[in-house]
C-alpha cells in the first residue's frame, strides 16, 4: 500500500520533470531559430496582426470595464476612511502595474494561445508539419519563431494601450459618476505615477506574450492525433499559459519590488 | 556489374512503445524504378516512408540514398538529402494558409527569392500539365475538391524536379475515375522526370498501373518482393489474399 503511494508519487514526479525537460528543450530550440536566419517576415507580420491588431477590441473592453469597476470599488472602500481623493492614484497604479498586464495577458492567452495551439495542432495531425520538413523548411523556424517574436513584441503595446483605456475608464466613472473635478482627477492620476510603474507592466507583458506564444506553439506542435488531440492541445495551451502568467507575474513583481 | 540502388534499406527496425512496427526490413529500389509497397492498415508502410525521409528515426538498421547513409545524419546533411525527394501525403498536407501557387512553389521560393509573378507563372504551368485550369493557383486548398487537392500535392512534389518521389496512398478517398487520372498523371510525371518512385497503396488497380515492382509488408517483415506481373502467382497465402481482396484468409485475424 505505502509502496504503491510512493511509486505513484515517483511516477508523477518523473512525468513532471520529463515534461519540464521537453518544454525547456523546445524553448531552447525555438529561441535559437528565432535568432538565426532565414527570417520569415510574412509569417511574422501575419502574427503581429493576429496577436496585436485583432486582440485590441478584447483587451480594450477588458481594461475599460476593469478601470471603471476599480474606480467604483476603491471609492466605496476609501470613502470609509475619508480617502476618496486617492481613487485616481489607486486606479492608475493598479491598472499599469497589475490589472493591465495580467488581464490583457489572460485575455490574449484565451484568444491567441488557443488559436495557435489549434492551428499548429491541425497542421500536425494533417501532416502539414511533416510536409514543411520534407520541403527543406524547419517547422520550428517557420511556425514557432515568428509567433514567439510577435507575442513578445505585441503584448507590451497591447498593454500600453490597455493601460490608457483602463485609466480612461476610471476617469469616466470618477468624473461622471462620482463627481470628481476632471482637472483634479487628471492631476491625481499623474501625480504619483512613475515611469517605472508603466515599465514594470510592460516588462510583465513581454514575459506574458512570450509564455502565451510558447505554450500555444508547444502544445500545438506536440498535439495528439485527431480532433480530440487538437482539442486537448488547445485546452492545455490556455490552462498552462494562464497559470504561467500568474506565476511569472509574482516572480517579476518580486524581482522589481521596492 | 549491377547499378548502385537509388535507395537501399537494410535490417530496418522500429518499435513504438510495446508495438514492434517494423522488424528486419530489407529492400532496395533501383534508379528510375517504381516500387509499390502494399500491406494491411497499420502494418508500418507509412513508418517506412517516414523513416526514409528522416521524419521517424529507426531503432536499428540502415538506409542509404545514392550510397549515402541517411540514418543519423546531421540536420544540414539531411536537408541536403531531402532536396532529392518529393513527397505527397495521404491527405495532401497542403498548407491551408497559403494559396495554391504558394503551395506549389514553396520549396522553390525557400531556395531562392522568386518574384511573385514568376512564381505564379511557374505554378500555373505545372498545374496545367496536370490537367487543371491555370486560375486554380489563386485559390486556397479548402476551396478545392479531393481530386484537385491530390493534383496540387503532386504539383508541389514535382515542382522542384526531384530525383525520388514518394507517394503515400495517392488515390485514397477518390472515385475510380479520378484515381485512374491521378495514376496516369503520376506515371507521366515520373516518366518525364526519370524519377525513382516509392508508393504506398491499398488500391490494387492503382498498383498495377504505376508499379514496376511490388513489395508486401506483413508483421513488420517484407514477405514478398517481385515484379507486378508476378503479383498474382506468388503462392504466398497472405499476398494472394491481399491482392485479390478476399475477406477470408490468413490476414483477416490481423486486420480484425
Amino acid at each position: 500500500m505505502i509502496v504503491d503511494i510512493i511509486a505513484n508519487i515517483g511516477q508523477t514526479a518523473l512525468k513532471f520533470f520529463a515534461a519540464t525537460g521537453r518544454i525547456a528543450l523546445f524553448t531552447l530550440h525555438a529561441v535559437r531559430w528565432t535568432i538565426l536566419p532565414p527570417y520569415y517576415f510574412r509569417q511574422f507580420v501575419r502574427q503581429l496582426l493576429d496577436i496585436g491588431y485583432y486582440s485590441l477590441p478584447v483587451v480594450g473592453l477588458t481594461t475599460l470595464f476593469s478601470g471603471m469597476v476599480l474606480a467604483l470599488q476603491s471609492y466605496t472602500g476609501f470613502a470609509r476612511f475619508s480617502a476618496e481623493d486617492t481613487v485616481a492614484t489607486v486606479v492608475v497604479l493598479s491598472v499599469t502595474r497589475e490589472l493591465g498586464p495580467v488581464l490583457a495577458g489572460l485575455m490574449v492567452a484565451g484568444r491567441i494561445g488557443a488559436s495557435m495551439a489549434a492551428e499548429i495542432g491541425t497542421m500536425r495531425v494533417t501532416d502539414q508539419i511533416d510536409a514543411l520538413d520534407t520541403l527543406s523548411t524547419r517547422p520550428l523556424q517557420y511556425l514557432v519563431a515568428p509567433r514567439l517574436l510577435a507575442g513578445t513584441i505585441c503584448l507590451p503595446f497591447l498593454v500600453l494601450i490597455g493601460d490608457i483605456i483602463g485609466v480612461f475608464g476610471g476617469y469616466l466613472v470618477g468624473v461622471y459618476r462620482l463627481d470628481f473635478n476632471p482637472g483634479i482627477y487628471l492631476a491625481r492620476t499623474l501625480e504619483f505615477l512613475e515611469v517605472s510603474d508603466v515599465m514594470l507592466g510592460l516588462i510583465k507583458a513581454a514575459v506574458f506574450g512570450f509564455l502565451i506564444a510558447l505554450m500555444g506553439c508547444y502544445h500545438g506542435y506536440n498535439s495528439g492525433r485527431g480532433a480530440e488531440g487538437v482539442g486537448q492541445a488547445t485546452t492545455n495551451a490556455v490552462v498552462s499559459s494562464s497559470i504561467l502568467i500568474l506565476i511569472s507575474n509574482y516572480i517579476v513583481t518580486a524581482l522589481f519590488f521596492g | 556489374m549491377t547499378a548502385q540502388p537509388k535507395i537501399e534499406i537494410s535490417k530496418l527496425a522500429k518499435r513504438f512503445g510495446t508495438k514492434q512496427v517494423l522488424s528486419d526490413i530489407s529492400l532496395s529500389v533501383a534508379p528510375s524504378e517504381s516500387l509499390c509497397i502494399i500491406g494491411t492498415s497499420g502494418c508500418g508502410k507509412s513508418v517506412l516512408l517516414k523513416s526514409i525521409l528522416g521524419l521517424v528515426t529507426p531503432d536499428s538498421g540502415t538506409i542509404t540514398v545514392d550510397g549515402v547513409q541517411t540514418v543519423g545524419q546531421s540536420r544540414a546533411e539531411r536537408e541536403n538529402m531531402l532536396q532529392k525527394f518529393g513527397m505527397t501525403f495521404q491527405f495532401g498536407a497542403l498548407f491551408d494558409s497559403l494559396s495554391i501557387w504558394e503551395n506549389i512553389t514553396f520549396r522553390l521560393r525557400q531556395k531562392q527569392p522568386t518574384p511573385k509573378k514568376q512564381a505564379q507563372e511557374i505554378a500555373a504551368q505545372i498545374i496545367q500539365t496536370l490537367g487543371l485550369d491555370g486560375q486554380v493557383i489563386y485559390q486556397y486548398p479548402a476551396e478545392l475538391s479531393g481530386g484537385m487537392q491530390k493534383r496540387v500535392a503532386l504539383a508541389r512534389a514535382i515542382a522542384d524536379k526531384p530525383e525520388i518521389l514518394l507517394f503515400d496512398e495517392p488515390t485514397s478517398g477518390l472515385d475510380p475515375i479520378t484515381g485512374g487520372v491521378i495514376d496516369d498523371l503520376i506515371v507521366n510525371a515520373v516518366k518525364q522526370l526519370g524519377a525513382t518512385t516509392l508508393t504506398i497503396s491499398h488500391d490494387m488497380a492503382s498498383v498495377k498501373r504505376i508499379a514496376d515492382k511490388v513489395a508486401m509488408i506483413h508483421q513488420g517483415h517484407i514477405i514478398w518482393h517481385g515484379s507486378v506481373d508476378q503479383m498474382y502467382q506468388t503462392g504466398i497465402a497472405e499476398v494472394d489474399q491481399f491482392v485479390n481482396g478476399h475477406p477470408h484468409g490468413p490476414l483477416t485475424a490481423h486486420v480484425q
